[in-house]
């Protein structure tokens, strides 16, 4: 603090000038700020309640917490994770959720570089036929996909769920993809045409490294997608050792409707990662999840 | 998205002079792609319009037997209204809500701060959001120890606990409106506008700071009230941004399906076309009628696709 920079004294016409326009824009703070607390407190009270023993949580209201003795645990996520199947759960949910993110932007960024950078006849039709795949509720998949799966015995399994996975995510990353891919520097392929370079490598060389931000979306919007699914997981992996975390939530609160000390730690456990990517990566989070929610 | 479309399109075209590999390339790296469609998604379209029109265990065809029971069954009936219900007072309420937050935030320097509290809840999974809601939910009988956040509040205002995921009847007033006005859809309703407002507030504050700061200054100078700025400009403005959120919205209403499934499993009269669909494949292993609603949901959406493609059109 310098002593020498002339502190604005209370009468001084700058100070009130100030004071009156905060006190006019007064009721905008207050209304985003309530707005702002109204949003969070719910998920506030979740966080809040699966620290506390389980008498307090049945017995008083999270917000009567702060009041000292503090009574604050970690035995719920002991419990939940040892035994509620919450640990095995998490590993199912990645071990579902990263194949299922990864095959089909692999999948969809090849047939985006031929939509975008290869010519043959029907193309145009055929990129808008798979991109009005987009309206298709998965509902309207669901029955002829269990029989096939069924048939082949993969229901009930990961590469089963994966397939699946795959192919609804297919039509958005083909469009997000082919709309980026069509957009890069044209001059920059062709002179690696020129020199000789394969169609692999100009793909795996030139368009991945080029198109990081649009791959950083979509991977996050697919992958959020994938973890946070309940439906799909319900339907084909028909299987409770197998089940992400979303099926055992779903269990948890129709078999210990009331026990929220589990309830509330599970569901937290659930969030972590999707938290933890929103913090680190706001901006390709922000665009990969309004992108994607055209996704019909 | 449509106009995006066919700027890129048109763009396409003009690079028709490059250098092109023989177009029997171009298939073998679509190849992987469209096996996956034609395999997942093409073909499960077919099969489900097929299924629709066929018995419990897609033996025999029945004729439109099954889209008769959809339409003339009190239970399904009362999903598809509760759909409508989604669909009106969930879009509604989200950009509206949307709007009102992506104007007041603009205003303000903590803007991506406020923005980024209000859009976390699009990061987690219904599953959870169900979890959270159903605490703040939570009622016991009258006198005992209210943990839910709502009860406490109210009986701390002297009013009576409300059982707000069973009650059908008007909390608080016990008036009973016809379906699907019931206050556990309502409850319910609110679950989804708190996960999906932020995602309406982000799209149109964006398309909002794409409006020229001249036209907003020159309509202050020659007098335009604040109110008067929103109304006569800044809405026209965003009307394009603000149909196609709409359609969007409306969208994922006509599919919702974890929400109520999670908070209520659709008892108490809030089942969906959704749940009701996953109860007819897995409780009562009717696939024709499973079939028949996924139908009348690929129907229900295809117009609101069209309405939103020729918006963009005209």
């Amino acid at each position: 603090m310098s002593e020498a920079v002339e502190q604005p004294s209370p009468d001084s016409p700058g100070f009130r000038r100030a004071l009156k326009k905060l006190a006019s824009r007064l009721p905008l703070h207050t209304v985003i700020v309530i707005v702002v607390l109204l949003w969070m407190t719910p998920a506030f009270g979740l966080l809040i309640s699966s620290f506390r023993p389980p008498s307090e949580i049945a017995s008083t209201g999270w917000w009567t917490a702060f009041q000292t003795p503090f009574k604050f645990t970690l035995d719920n996520y002991r419990t939940v994770l040892a035994q509620n199947r919450m640990g095995q759960s998490f590993l199912n949910s990645l071990i579902i959720s990263v194949p299922s993110t990864v095959i089909p932007i692999l999948v969809a960024g090849f047939a985006a570089f031929a939509f975008a950078w290869m010519k043959f006849p029907g193309r145009d039709f055929l990129f808008i036929f798979v991109v009005a795949l987009l309206v298709v509720p998965i509902q309207m998949t669901l029955i002829p996909v269990l029989r096939l799966l069924a048939d082949v015995r993969l229901v009930g399994t990961f590469p089963g769920i994966w397939l699946a996975h795959t192919a609804y995510g297919l039509p958005f990353a083909i469009f997000l993809l082919r709309n980026f891919f069509a957009a890069l520097p044209r001059e920059l392929l062709e002179s690696a045409y020129l020199d000789g370079a394969s169609n692999l490598r100009i793909f795996f060389r030139l368009i991945f490294p080029l198109s990081v931000p649009a791959i950083a979306s979509l991977t996050i919007f697919q992958f959020l997608w994938v973890w946070n699914d309940l439906l799909v997981a319900l339907v084909y992996l028909q299987d409770p050792s197998k089940s992400p975390m979303t099926v055992t939530i779903n269990n948890l609160v129709s078999s210990f409707g009331t026990q929220w000390q589990l309830l509330t730690a599970a569901a937290f456990i659930s969030m972590m990662l999707p938290l933890a990517l929103f913090f680190a990566l706001q901006r390709y989070f922000v665009e990969g999840i309004t992108a994607g929610a055209i996704k019909g | 998205m449509p106009r995006l479309l066919t700027k890129l399109l048109e763009s396409n075209r003009q690079r028709a002079g490059r250098p092109s590999p023989r177009s029997l390339v171009a298939w073998l790296w679509l190849l992987p792609a469209l096996a996956f469609i034609a395999v997942f998604l093409i073909y499960p379209v077919v099969d489900t319009f097929r299924i629709s029109f066929m018995n419990a265990d897609s033996t025999a065809y029945i004729g439109i037997g099954n889209y008769v029971h959809v339409f003339t069954s009190r239970a399904t009936q009362d999903a598809l209204l509760n759909n409508v219900l989604w669909l009106s007072f969930f879009t509604l309420l989200a950009v509206g809500l949307g709007v009102v937050l992506a104007v007041l935030t603009g205003r303000v320097r903590y803007e991506s701060l406020a923005k980024a509290a209000i859009f976390i809840p699009m990061a987690i999974s219904f599953v959870a959001a169900g979890v959270i809601w159903k605490f703040v939910y939570a009622y016991s009988p009258e006198g005992f120890s209210q943990i839910g956040l709502i009860n406490a509040t109210g009986t701390s205002m002297g009013l009576p606990p409300v059982a707000w995921l069973v009650q059908q009847q008007i909390a608080y007033t016990g008036q009973v409106l016809p379906t699907p006005l019931h206050t556990n859809n309502f409850a319910l309703i609110l679950v989804g506008v708190w996960m999906w407002t932020g995602f309406a507030m982000v799209i149109l504050s964006a398309s909002l700071k794409g409006i020229p700061v001249e036209i907003i200054e020159a309509a202050r100078v020659d007098g335009a009230s604040e109110w008067q700025v929103f109304w006569r400009i800044l809405l026209p403005m965003l009307s394009p941004t603000i149909a196609v959120v709409a359609t969007t919205l409306i969208i994922q209403a006509l599919k919702n399906f974890d929400i109520v499934w999670v908070m209520t499993a659709g008892n108490f009269n809030t089942d969906v076309v959704a749940t009701l669909m996953y109860k007819q494949m897995f409780n009562f292993r009717h696939f024709g009628q499973a079939g028949a609603l996924a139908v009348i949901l690929l129907l229900a959406m295809i117009p609101v696709m069209l309405i939103n493609v020729r918006r963009f059109r005209a």
